[in-house]
């Protein structure tokens, strides 16, 4: 009974306390996220959460001085769901920022409704071609890269080390064709094969048998999320890999890794960052992330989360923590004042990352596997279409 | 070498074909004796596979893993059956549908509570992981050798048990005249039971053996179910002997026609848009050999006897 009383008592001093520093304080920033957290793509979306969320809590849960409210919404890979969340943070969250999504399909269903919001869309991962190029859009900025360009990487690799015939693969939908022509855009070897497979196709039997018969020596897969998976497994199962080098873009990384193990090590892809990359921010953040969420190594998608949440913070630090004066906060977006995980980074005019890519490999640190930077392939490297877009 | 690649892709084919008759043969059981649809069967395909990886790591022993999984996956179907299905068999088809999609996303959501939403892994048992060559120039996964024959081994024994044993001829008859064989004293929600739990426990065979090659993750077993359904409609429902045909079928046209169908049409269009359409085509391919069937046997390949 006295314990109560304490409780109660105690409660009721927190809340006036509560209650007094909300009256000093600025109005809360608010922030939707979009991202996928179901489905079997729910690692991807769960680290771009997560990513964010560390950016806040390592800023003493503010961005730009501002405490943060964070809202996130599961897209659920769903175009329509998206707009729909996307419309009711605008319209009943108010919020200033969206950050979001994974998938290009989502970033392509939210953009409208989101820049027309006069709100910032901060996509921290899906880049598509059409938004860098023509369609480029001033309240749109993009901490990842350009869709094309870790297949560029793959490709730029592939002729510098001169294989002589590979055998390409991606499933049958827009981002598959895109990936395979940016390889084959620095790639201009002969081509063993080029093979479109049903999205989310499990057993690669067939396949695979192919590419033993086709004497390829190199394969190049574009094939995220549990599609690479089981390939990787699949492939290794069939004994290729010590015959046919493994390159890809998306099908090796921390997020499909803890499923592929062993069977993905020396296995190769393309990426703008590795969790090895040397620089003090990085180690910082790679240490604090494997403590704040079980030891789970991040992968590309929680690393430019983050960035995404520094770039917020050093734009509302040089407004002043203002967002109301559109115009000015864009300008300060545009300066990238923030110290990337990656190193050096900067925008193109058409809101896109001027950047580093690397070629990574896949290594076992401790009893876990991760990628790690084997080689630089591109230096300052800007994507293709940003001259068909007319921001200055 | 393109003998080779059809030889090598026609032992995919069988070894595809195999692992639907596992999933198959469980539903055409259920739907032919029980003219029950449980669209349920496939999320019990996938439990059968988390449950493997859980006992593996406790245990270490693959062997000691499928037998528990297995009992494991029995006890669970079990309990469905006790608790949510038992209800439903005098409903009619639109609501054992709607129940059983029900369970579909309850456990799609319930195996990401427990394991998580990462994809899982189950590796090969030792000395089953490496490649046999069966001839120069054509090697083959000796686990995929080791499905083909579990799942032909199977076949063998359920092919014994319906056609050999008093509980098969209970099984045939049900099919086929479930009232009569209730009137002559036959406990037939027994039966009912012990059909179920049978079908539940290949279904979770056929995900355990197929875990150490497919990730192991949430909604695995949808899009096998639909592919379990296009066999037992082709096979003709409640038999055993279509379903294992259909199943073979299935699996080969599949996997021959993901492999060939680009160089077919290459014969007779350029090679870019043959590389767009192929692909397409080819995943066609099952659902018209489907339509094929209903169209010319609308009772599917090999009806069971005194059904129509």
């Amino acid at each position: 009974m006295k314990n109560k009383f304490l409780m109660s008592a105690a409660a009721t001093a927190l809340m006036v306390a509560g209650v007094q520093g909300l009256a000093f304080a600025q109005e809360k920033l608010k922030i939707g996220v979009v991202t996928t957290l179901s489905g079997p793509a729910a690692v991807l979306g769960q680290q771009l959460r997560n990513g964010l969320q560390l950016a806040i809590k390592d800023n003493g849960g503010k961005l730009g001085g501002r405490e943060v409210e964070l809202i996130v919404q599961d897209d659920e890979l769903k175009p329509d769901v998206a707009v729909s969340k996307a419309k009711a943070l605008i319209d009943r969250d108010k919020v200033d920022f969206v950050v979001g999504p994974i998938f290009s399909n989502i970033l392509v269903a939210i953009m409208k409704p989101v820049t027309e919001g006069n709100a910032f869309l901060i996509s921290p991962n899906a880049g598509t071609s059409n938004f860098a190029g023509k369609d480029c859009n001033p309240n749109f900025f993009v901490t990842s890269y350009q869709n094309d360009q870790n297949h560029e990487v793959m490709g730029k690799y592939a002729q510098d080390a001169g294989f002589k015939k590979v055998f390409i693969m991606a499933p049958n939908y827009p981002a598959g064709k895109d990936s395979l022509a940016g390889f084959k855009r620095f790639y201009k070897g002969e081509l063993a094969d080029e093979v479109y497979v049903p999205l989310n196709q499990l057993d690669y039997s067939a396949e695979l048998s192919r590419i033993q018969a086709s004497g390829a020596d190199a394969v190049f897969v574009f094939l995220p999320g549990g599609m690479g998976v089981n390939f990787v497994k699949q492939f290794r199962q069939a004994g290729l890999a010590d015959k046919v080098k493994f390159l890809s873009a998306f099908t090796v990384d921390e997020s499909t890794l803890p499923a592929q193990k062993e069977a993905a090590l020396g296995f190769f892809g393309g990426a703008n960052w590795a969790p090895d990359l040397d620089n003090p921010q990085n180690k910082k953040f790679v240490a604090g992330y494997e403590k704040e969420y079980g030891g789970a190594i991040p992968a590309t998608y929680a690393f430019q989360a983050y960035d995404a949440g520094l770039l917020i913070d050093g734009a509302l630090k040089a407004t002043g923590g203002k967002t109301d004066n559109k115009d000015a906060l864009r300008a300060a977006l545009m300066k990238a004042p923030f110290t990337s995980l990656r190193g050096k980074f900067k925008f193109n005019t058409n809101h896109y990352p001027i950047q580093d890519f690397y070629q990574v490999k896949v290594v076992q640190v401790g009893d876990k596997f991760a990628t790690s930077i084997d080689k630089k392939v591109f230096t300052d490297y800007a994507d293709p279409h940003a001259k068909d877009c007319k921001m200055k | 070498m393109s003998f080779t690649l059809l030889l090598i892709q026609t032992l995919n084919g069988l070894q595809f074909g195999v692992l639907l008759f596992l999933i198959a043969a469980g539903l055409t059981l259920v739907f032919g004796v029980m003219d029950f649809i449980n669209l349920a069967h496939g999320v019990q395909y996938m439990l059968g596979a988390y449950l493997a990886v859980m006992f593996y790591a406790w245990t270490g022993s693959f062997v000691l893993a499928l037998i528990l999984a297995l009992l494991a996956a029995l006890a669970f179907g079990l309990l469905l059956e006790f608790t949510v299905f038992r209800q439903l068999y005098d409903r009619d088809h639109l609501e054992q549908v709607i129940a059983t999609f029900g369970i579909i996303i309850f456990l799609n959501q319930g195996v990401k509570v427990v394991w998580g939403a990462a994809p899982l892994n189950l590796p090969i048992p030792d000395g089953l992981a490496g490649v046999v060559t069966l001839m120069p120039g054509l090697t083959y996964p000796v686990w995929r050798l080791v499905i083909i024959a579990s799942g032909l081994i199977v076949a063998l024994i359920l092919y014994f048990l319906v056609s050999q044993t008093r509980v098969g001829m209970l099984v045939r008859a049900g099919a086929t005249h479930a009232r009569i064989v209730s009137a002559l004293g036959v406990d037939i929600r027994r039966l009912f039971m012990i059909v179920f739990g049978f079908g539940t426990m290949l279904a979770a065979f056929a995900g355990v053996m197929i875990a150490p090659i497919l990730s192991v993750e949430p909604g695995m077993g949808d899009s096998v179910l639909i592919l379990a359904f296009v066999v037992i409609v082709i096979g003709g429902i409640g038999s055993m002997r279509g379903a294992f045909i259909a199943a073979l079928l299935i699996g080969l046209v599949d996997t021959l026609g993901r492999s060939f169908m680009i160089d077919i049409l290459r014969l007779v269009m350029p090679p870019s848009p043959a590389r767009t359409v192929g692909p397409a085509i080819a995943s066609m391919l099952i659902y018209v050999l489907m339509a094929l069937v209903l169209y010319f046997r609308p009772a599917g390949l090999f009806p069971a006897k005194g059904r129509s």
